[in-house]
Order: C-alpha cells, then structure tokens, then sequence
C-alpha cells in the first residue's frame, strides 16, 4: 500500500469517527464517549497529515500548533461554566477564519500555477502549455468558502461580545436596517460575480471585507435569549465554510466533516428554536426589541412590589409541603448553584418536596442550567424539564425563582404584543406563593418587565443570589 | 469535472447523513452536542496544514500559518470545552445518586 492510500484510509476513518461522534453526542448515555471518539479521530487525522510526502514549513506549523493548543487548552478548561457560551462562540468564530483563510491560501496556490480561464458557468479548462487553468467552478469554490467563513468569523465575534457583555446584548437597530444589510449583501454577491469572472486576487481581498461587514450587520439586529441559537446557526455556517475549503484543496475528509456539521447543525438549530417556541426566519430577522420600547416599562412606571426578608421566606419555605425551585442565569452569574443544593438538601431533611424545574433555554443556552447543577452534585433526578414540572406547579406552596425572569413571564401567554409571545415558560404563577431572588428590579435578558412581579402572591428578595441563599439556608434551619 | 462530481457525491452523501444522525435531541444535549460539532469542524486544521505545507510565497506561508494557528484553537478548545461540559454528566441518567439516601 502506497504512503497516499494509507493517509486515505486513515482518513475515511478519521471521517466515520465524526459520524459516530455525532450520533453519540445526541443521546445522554453515549454522549461522552462519542466526543472521545471524535477526539481520537481527529488525533489520527492530524497525526497522518504529518506523514504527507513534501510538507514544507514544518516549524512553522508545528509553533503555531503549540500556540494554538497553549492559549486553547487553559482557557476552555479555567474559564467558569457560566461563560462557556461565549467561548463556543469563539471556537466557532476562528474556526470560521480558518477556513476562509484556507480557502484564500488555496486559491493563490491555485492562480500561482495556473491561468484563469475566462469560460462559461463549470467549463472545464483545458491545458495551454503546461498551464492549467483555474476553472470558474473552482473560483465559486473559494468565493462559498471565503463568505460563510468570514460571515461566521465576524458574526461569532459580534456574539461572542454580546455574551460577554462587551456590548449590548439586545438587539442593535437603526431606521432602515433591512434595506442596509440588503445592500450589503448584493454588494457581497457583486463582487463574488466580479471575482468569478475576472478571478483576480484583488476581488477576493474586497470581498473578504465586505463578508465580514455582512457577518456583523447579520448579528447585530439579533439579541437576548436569541443569541445561542444564532450561534448554532453561525456553527453549522463554520461546518458548510469548511466543506466549501475541501473541494478547493480536494479533501474528502474536509468535505465529509464539514458537511456533517452544516446539515446537522441547521437540525440542530431548528430543535433549538422550537424550544423557545419560534421560528428561526422570526429569529434572525425580527429584531427582539423593538416590541418591547414601544410596548414595556411605560405605563407600568410606579406599581409597587413586595419585598421580603429572608427570615420570613425561610418559614414560608420550612413549612412548606412542596416547593419547586426554578433556577436561571442569575444563578449561574452568583456562582449560588453550591448554595441551592444545600438548601434543597435541608428542605428534603425537613420532609419538604422539593424539585428543580428547567426552561429548556434556562441558562444562555439549551441545557446550560442542567450542567451547572450537575457541577453542584444535584441528583439527576431532582431536575424536572418544564413539561414535566409545569403539572406539579398547582400544587405546589411556592415556586422558589432563582436569577430567573423570561422563562417565568406569563405575558408569553397572555400579552401577544410582547416580544416572548409564544415562548413556552414555567408557570411560576400557578404556585400559591412565588419567590423572587433578583438582583435590582432590572428586567431580564430579553429587557422585558415580567407582571409576576407584581402580583400580590409574590414576594422580592432583593441581593446577590448566593447571599440570599444562604441567608435563606439558615433561616430554614432556625425555624 | 469527474473530480467535481466525485466532491459532488461525498457532499450530497454527507448531507443526508448529517440529516440522519440527529433525531431527538433532549434539550439538555443542545449545548453539548453544537459544541461537539463545533469541534469536529475544527478539521479545518488538516486543511490549513494541507495548504501551508504546499506554500510557496510568502503570502501564502503568512495566511497558511495563521489558519493553522486558528484551526488549532478551534479543534482543542472545542474538544476541551465539550468534555468538561460532557464529563458533569457522567453516570447520572442510569444511577441517580439521591436513591441510595432515600
């Protein structure tokens, strides 16, 4: 077996591997173990390519892979669950760069050696004397690739500082917007077109700024509890990004793998959206906070609000029969998942019913609020997903509501203007008493003023969540 | 052009693949599973290893570098980021730890 036959095969392995990483990953007993997989996968695949006959530069790919790994390992393994988020973001985003740039690289590469051909739509070129001519085709090839991946790059940058509250996290509008991004994007398809034709450098370099405009002013009208979602959608644009790179350089494995990603991330995104109740066009292009300025805080001004002292709430929940405890990003943001635990624990020693339930979007991202819990040891058990708890709220004394705010706001249910209409959410104010933990009287994430706040069933308690807790924990224990 | 047509066919092969290997999906996966997609398109790094291996110029040397710098953190810092989150899920769903207290 020759040395190229073998780095195939190794290869179509490394491929299946991400098949079966995949169909791991999307069910909770296999889930650790189809990463693994993949992780040895892509191990052999970098491994092989090592093994390629005439790779040059080596010290530099190898200082650059030392680099690469250097900054990535500290910072996924140190950095606190909650801003995990943001950080897939970033992964996702240089993933994107990348493949743009191999794209680019793959195309001097290409118009080094050969000469454009000026022929129709997939003609193929034939040799002019020993020069070969890049075939339009091959320029559509880079042209897909450089645009999705920039567009995920930038727009995985502009997600990422949302997150990270380096700027707004609400939508960002201006009068005019659809129409702005709407230039921009036939700008974009302008010079691709130009690019096609001419197939001179220079185009690529234009249109390689141009997608990254269209990246950010993509992103940008999107905000709040949307941004996970795009993010997965940028994701599976990085996985597309990816397979458009391996039909420039002529890697299966590239084209396999990155098309797995795209497909099944645009599932993915979809399952995502639907759990919040939308659709994804709803998502990406009807600006989230446009509702909420016209139809929000104004006539609701000056209602008043009950607030309490953790002692009382520590009898109320000491005596209580069943409380159900709904955690949220507040939660996560006071590090108070330790805390929470032990008073549930305390609550189970004192006879009381107490479960955990979890908004599906609970957290900034499907499933976030399940892993920090997880990280405090809360049995599995105790965590009820939102259709199973929301039957057991009637009958509960009171919902303990943790950091929370959107996935507890009955205007989803009751207010059509509103911009959560339709999001399913817990319902909190089914209970006989509801509980507030909040920090300020700030509306949450999505920058909504949430009614269940001023019910007179509910009680404030204003501070830091894990403050509170632990305030909570020992007034439980004195009753 | 039989080239193109044989990437056609891996291409048009993987979508329908890629469409099949998720089905449901329980919401607490959501993030695991985008993060450990996120990580095998992070692949990108044999391409750029591809390209900067075939470099030439010094354009090409440059951008063929810094794509396998950002490949690198990509294919690490996705596979890191999954397991850690993956890893709090360990053993749970079959043996629920409160059992034995109760």
């Amino acid at each position: 077996m020759s040395r190229g036959t073998f780095i195939d095969l190794c290869y179509l392995i490394a491929a299946l591997t991400f098949i079966v990483a995949l169909k791991g990953l999307s069910s909770p007993r296999h889930a650790r173990q189809g990463n693994l997989v993949a992780i040895g996968g892509m191990t052999l695949a970098v491994a092989v390519t090592f093994a390629q006959p005439h790779l040059a530069h080596l010290p530099w790919m190898i200082a650059a892979m030392a680099v690469g790994a250097a900054v990535a390992v500290p910072t996924s393994r140190f950095v606190k669950m909650t801003a995990i988020p943001q950080l897939v973001a970033a992964f996702n985003g240089v993933g994107g760069g990348a493949a743009a740039l191999v794209s680019i690289t793959g195309y001097l590469a290409l118009s080094r050696t050969t000469v454009v051909c000026s022929g129709g739509f997939l003609s193929e070129c034939h040799s002019t004397g020993g020069v070969q001519d890049v075939a339009v085709y091959k320029i559509l090839e880079v042209v897909l690739g450089v645009v999705i991946g920039t567009v995920s790059f930038a727009g995985s940058a502009i997600a990422f500082a949302k997150l990270q509250e380096l700027m707004t996290g609400r939508p960002v509008t201006y009068p005019g917007q659809q129409q702005a991004n709407a230039v921009i994007a036939a700008a974009v398809v302008a010079i691709a077109a130009t690019l096609l034709v001419t197939g001179s450098v220079v185009w690529l370099w234009l249109l390689l700024v141009l997608s990254a405009v269209l990246g950010v002013a993509f992103v940008l009208p999107v905000g709040g509890a949307d941004v996970p979602v795009l993010i997965s959608l940028l994701n599976s644009f990085t996985g597309l990004a990816v397979a458009a790179s391996g039909f420039t350089i002529g890697s299966n494995l590239l084209i396999i793998a990155g098309t797995l990603v795209g497909a099944s991330g645009i599932l993915l995104t979809r399952l995502m959206s639907s759990a919040m109740g939308r659709s994804l066009p709803n998502i990406l292009f009807s600006a989230f906070g446009a509702v909420t300025t016209a139809s929000g805080a104004t006539e609701k001004g000056d209602r008043s609000v009950r607030a309490g002292t953790a002692e009382d709430v520590g009898v109320l929940l000491a005596y209580a029969h069943k409380v159900v405890v709904i955690p949220g990003y507040g939660l996560a943001v006071a590090q108070a998942q330790h805390v929470v635990r032990e008073l549930v624990d305390e609550l189970h020693r004192r006879g009381v019913e107490t479960f955990f339930a979890i908004h599906p979007v609970a957290g900034r991202m499907p499933g976030h609020m399940n892993v920090l819990l997880a990280e405090a040891n809360v049995p599995y058990d105790e965590l009820k997903e939102m259709d199973e708890a929301n039957p057991e709220l009637p009958t509960a004394d009171v919902a303990l509501v943790v950091g929370a705010n959107d996935t507890v706001n009955p205007a989803a249910d009751t207010e059509p203007g509103s911009p959560i209409y339709g999001m399913p959410i817990i319902h909190a104010d089914d209970a006989a008493n509801v509980v507030f933990l909040k920090r300020s009287m700030r509306p949450g994430f999505a920058g909504i003023d949430n009614d269940l706040l001023y019910d007179p069933k509910t009680v404030l308690l204003f501070g830091d969540a894990k403050d509170t807790l632990t305030k909570l924990l020992a007034a439980v224990k004195a009753a | 052009m039989n080239q193109l047509l044989q990437y056609l066919t891996v291409f048009v092969l993987s979508i329908v693949v890629g469409f099949e290997v998720i089905s449901k999906v329980p919401s607490i996966l959501h993030t695991p599973l985008m993060s450990g997609s996120n990580a095998i398109h992070g692949v990108i790094l044999v391409g750029a290893m591809l390209v900067l291996g075939n470099a030439t110029s010094t354009p090409e040397i440059v951008l063929g570098t810094l794509a396998v710098l950002l490949g690198t953190l990509n294919v690490v810092g996705g596979f890191v980021v999954t397991d850690r989150m993956l890893e709090m899920f360990r053993g749970k769903p079959e043996k629920p730890r409160g059992e034995d207290a109760a």
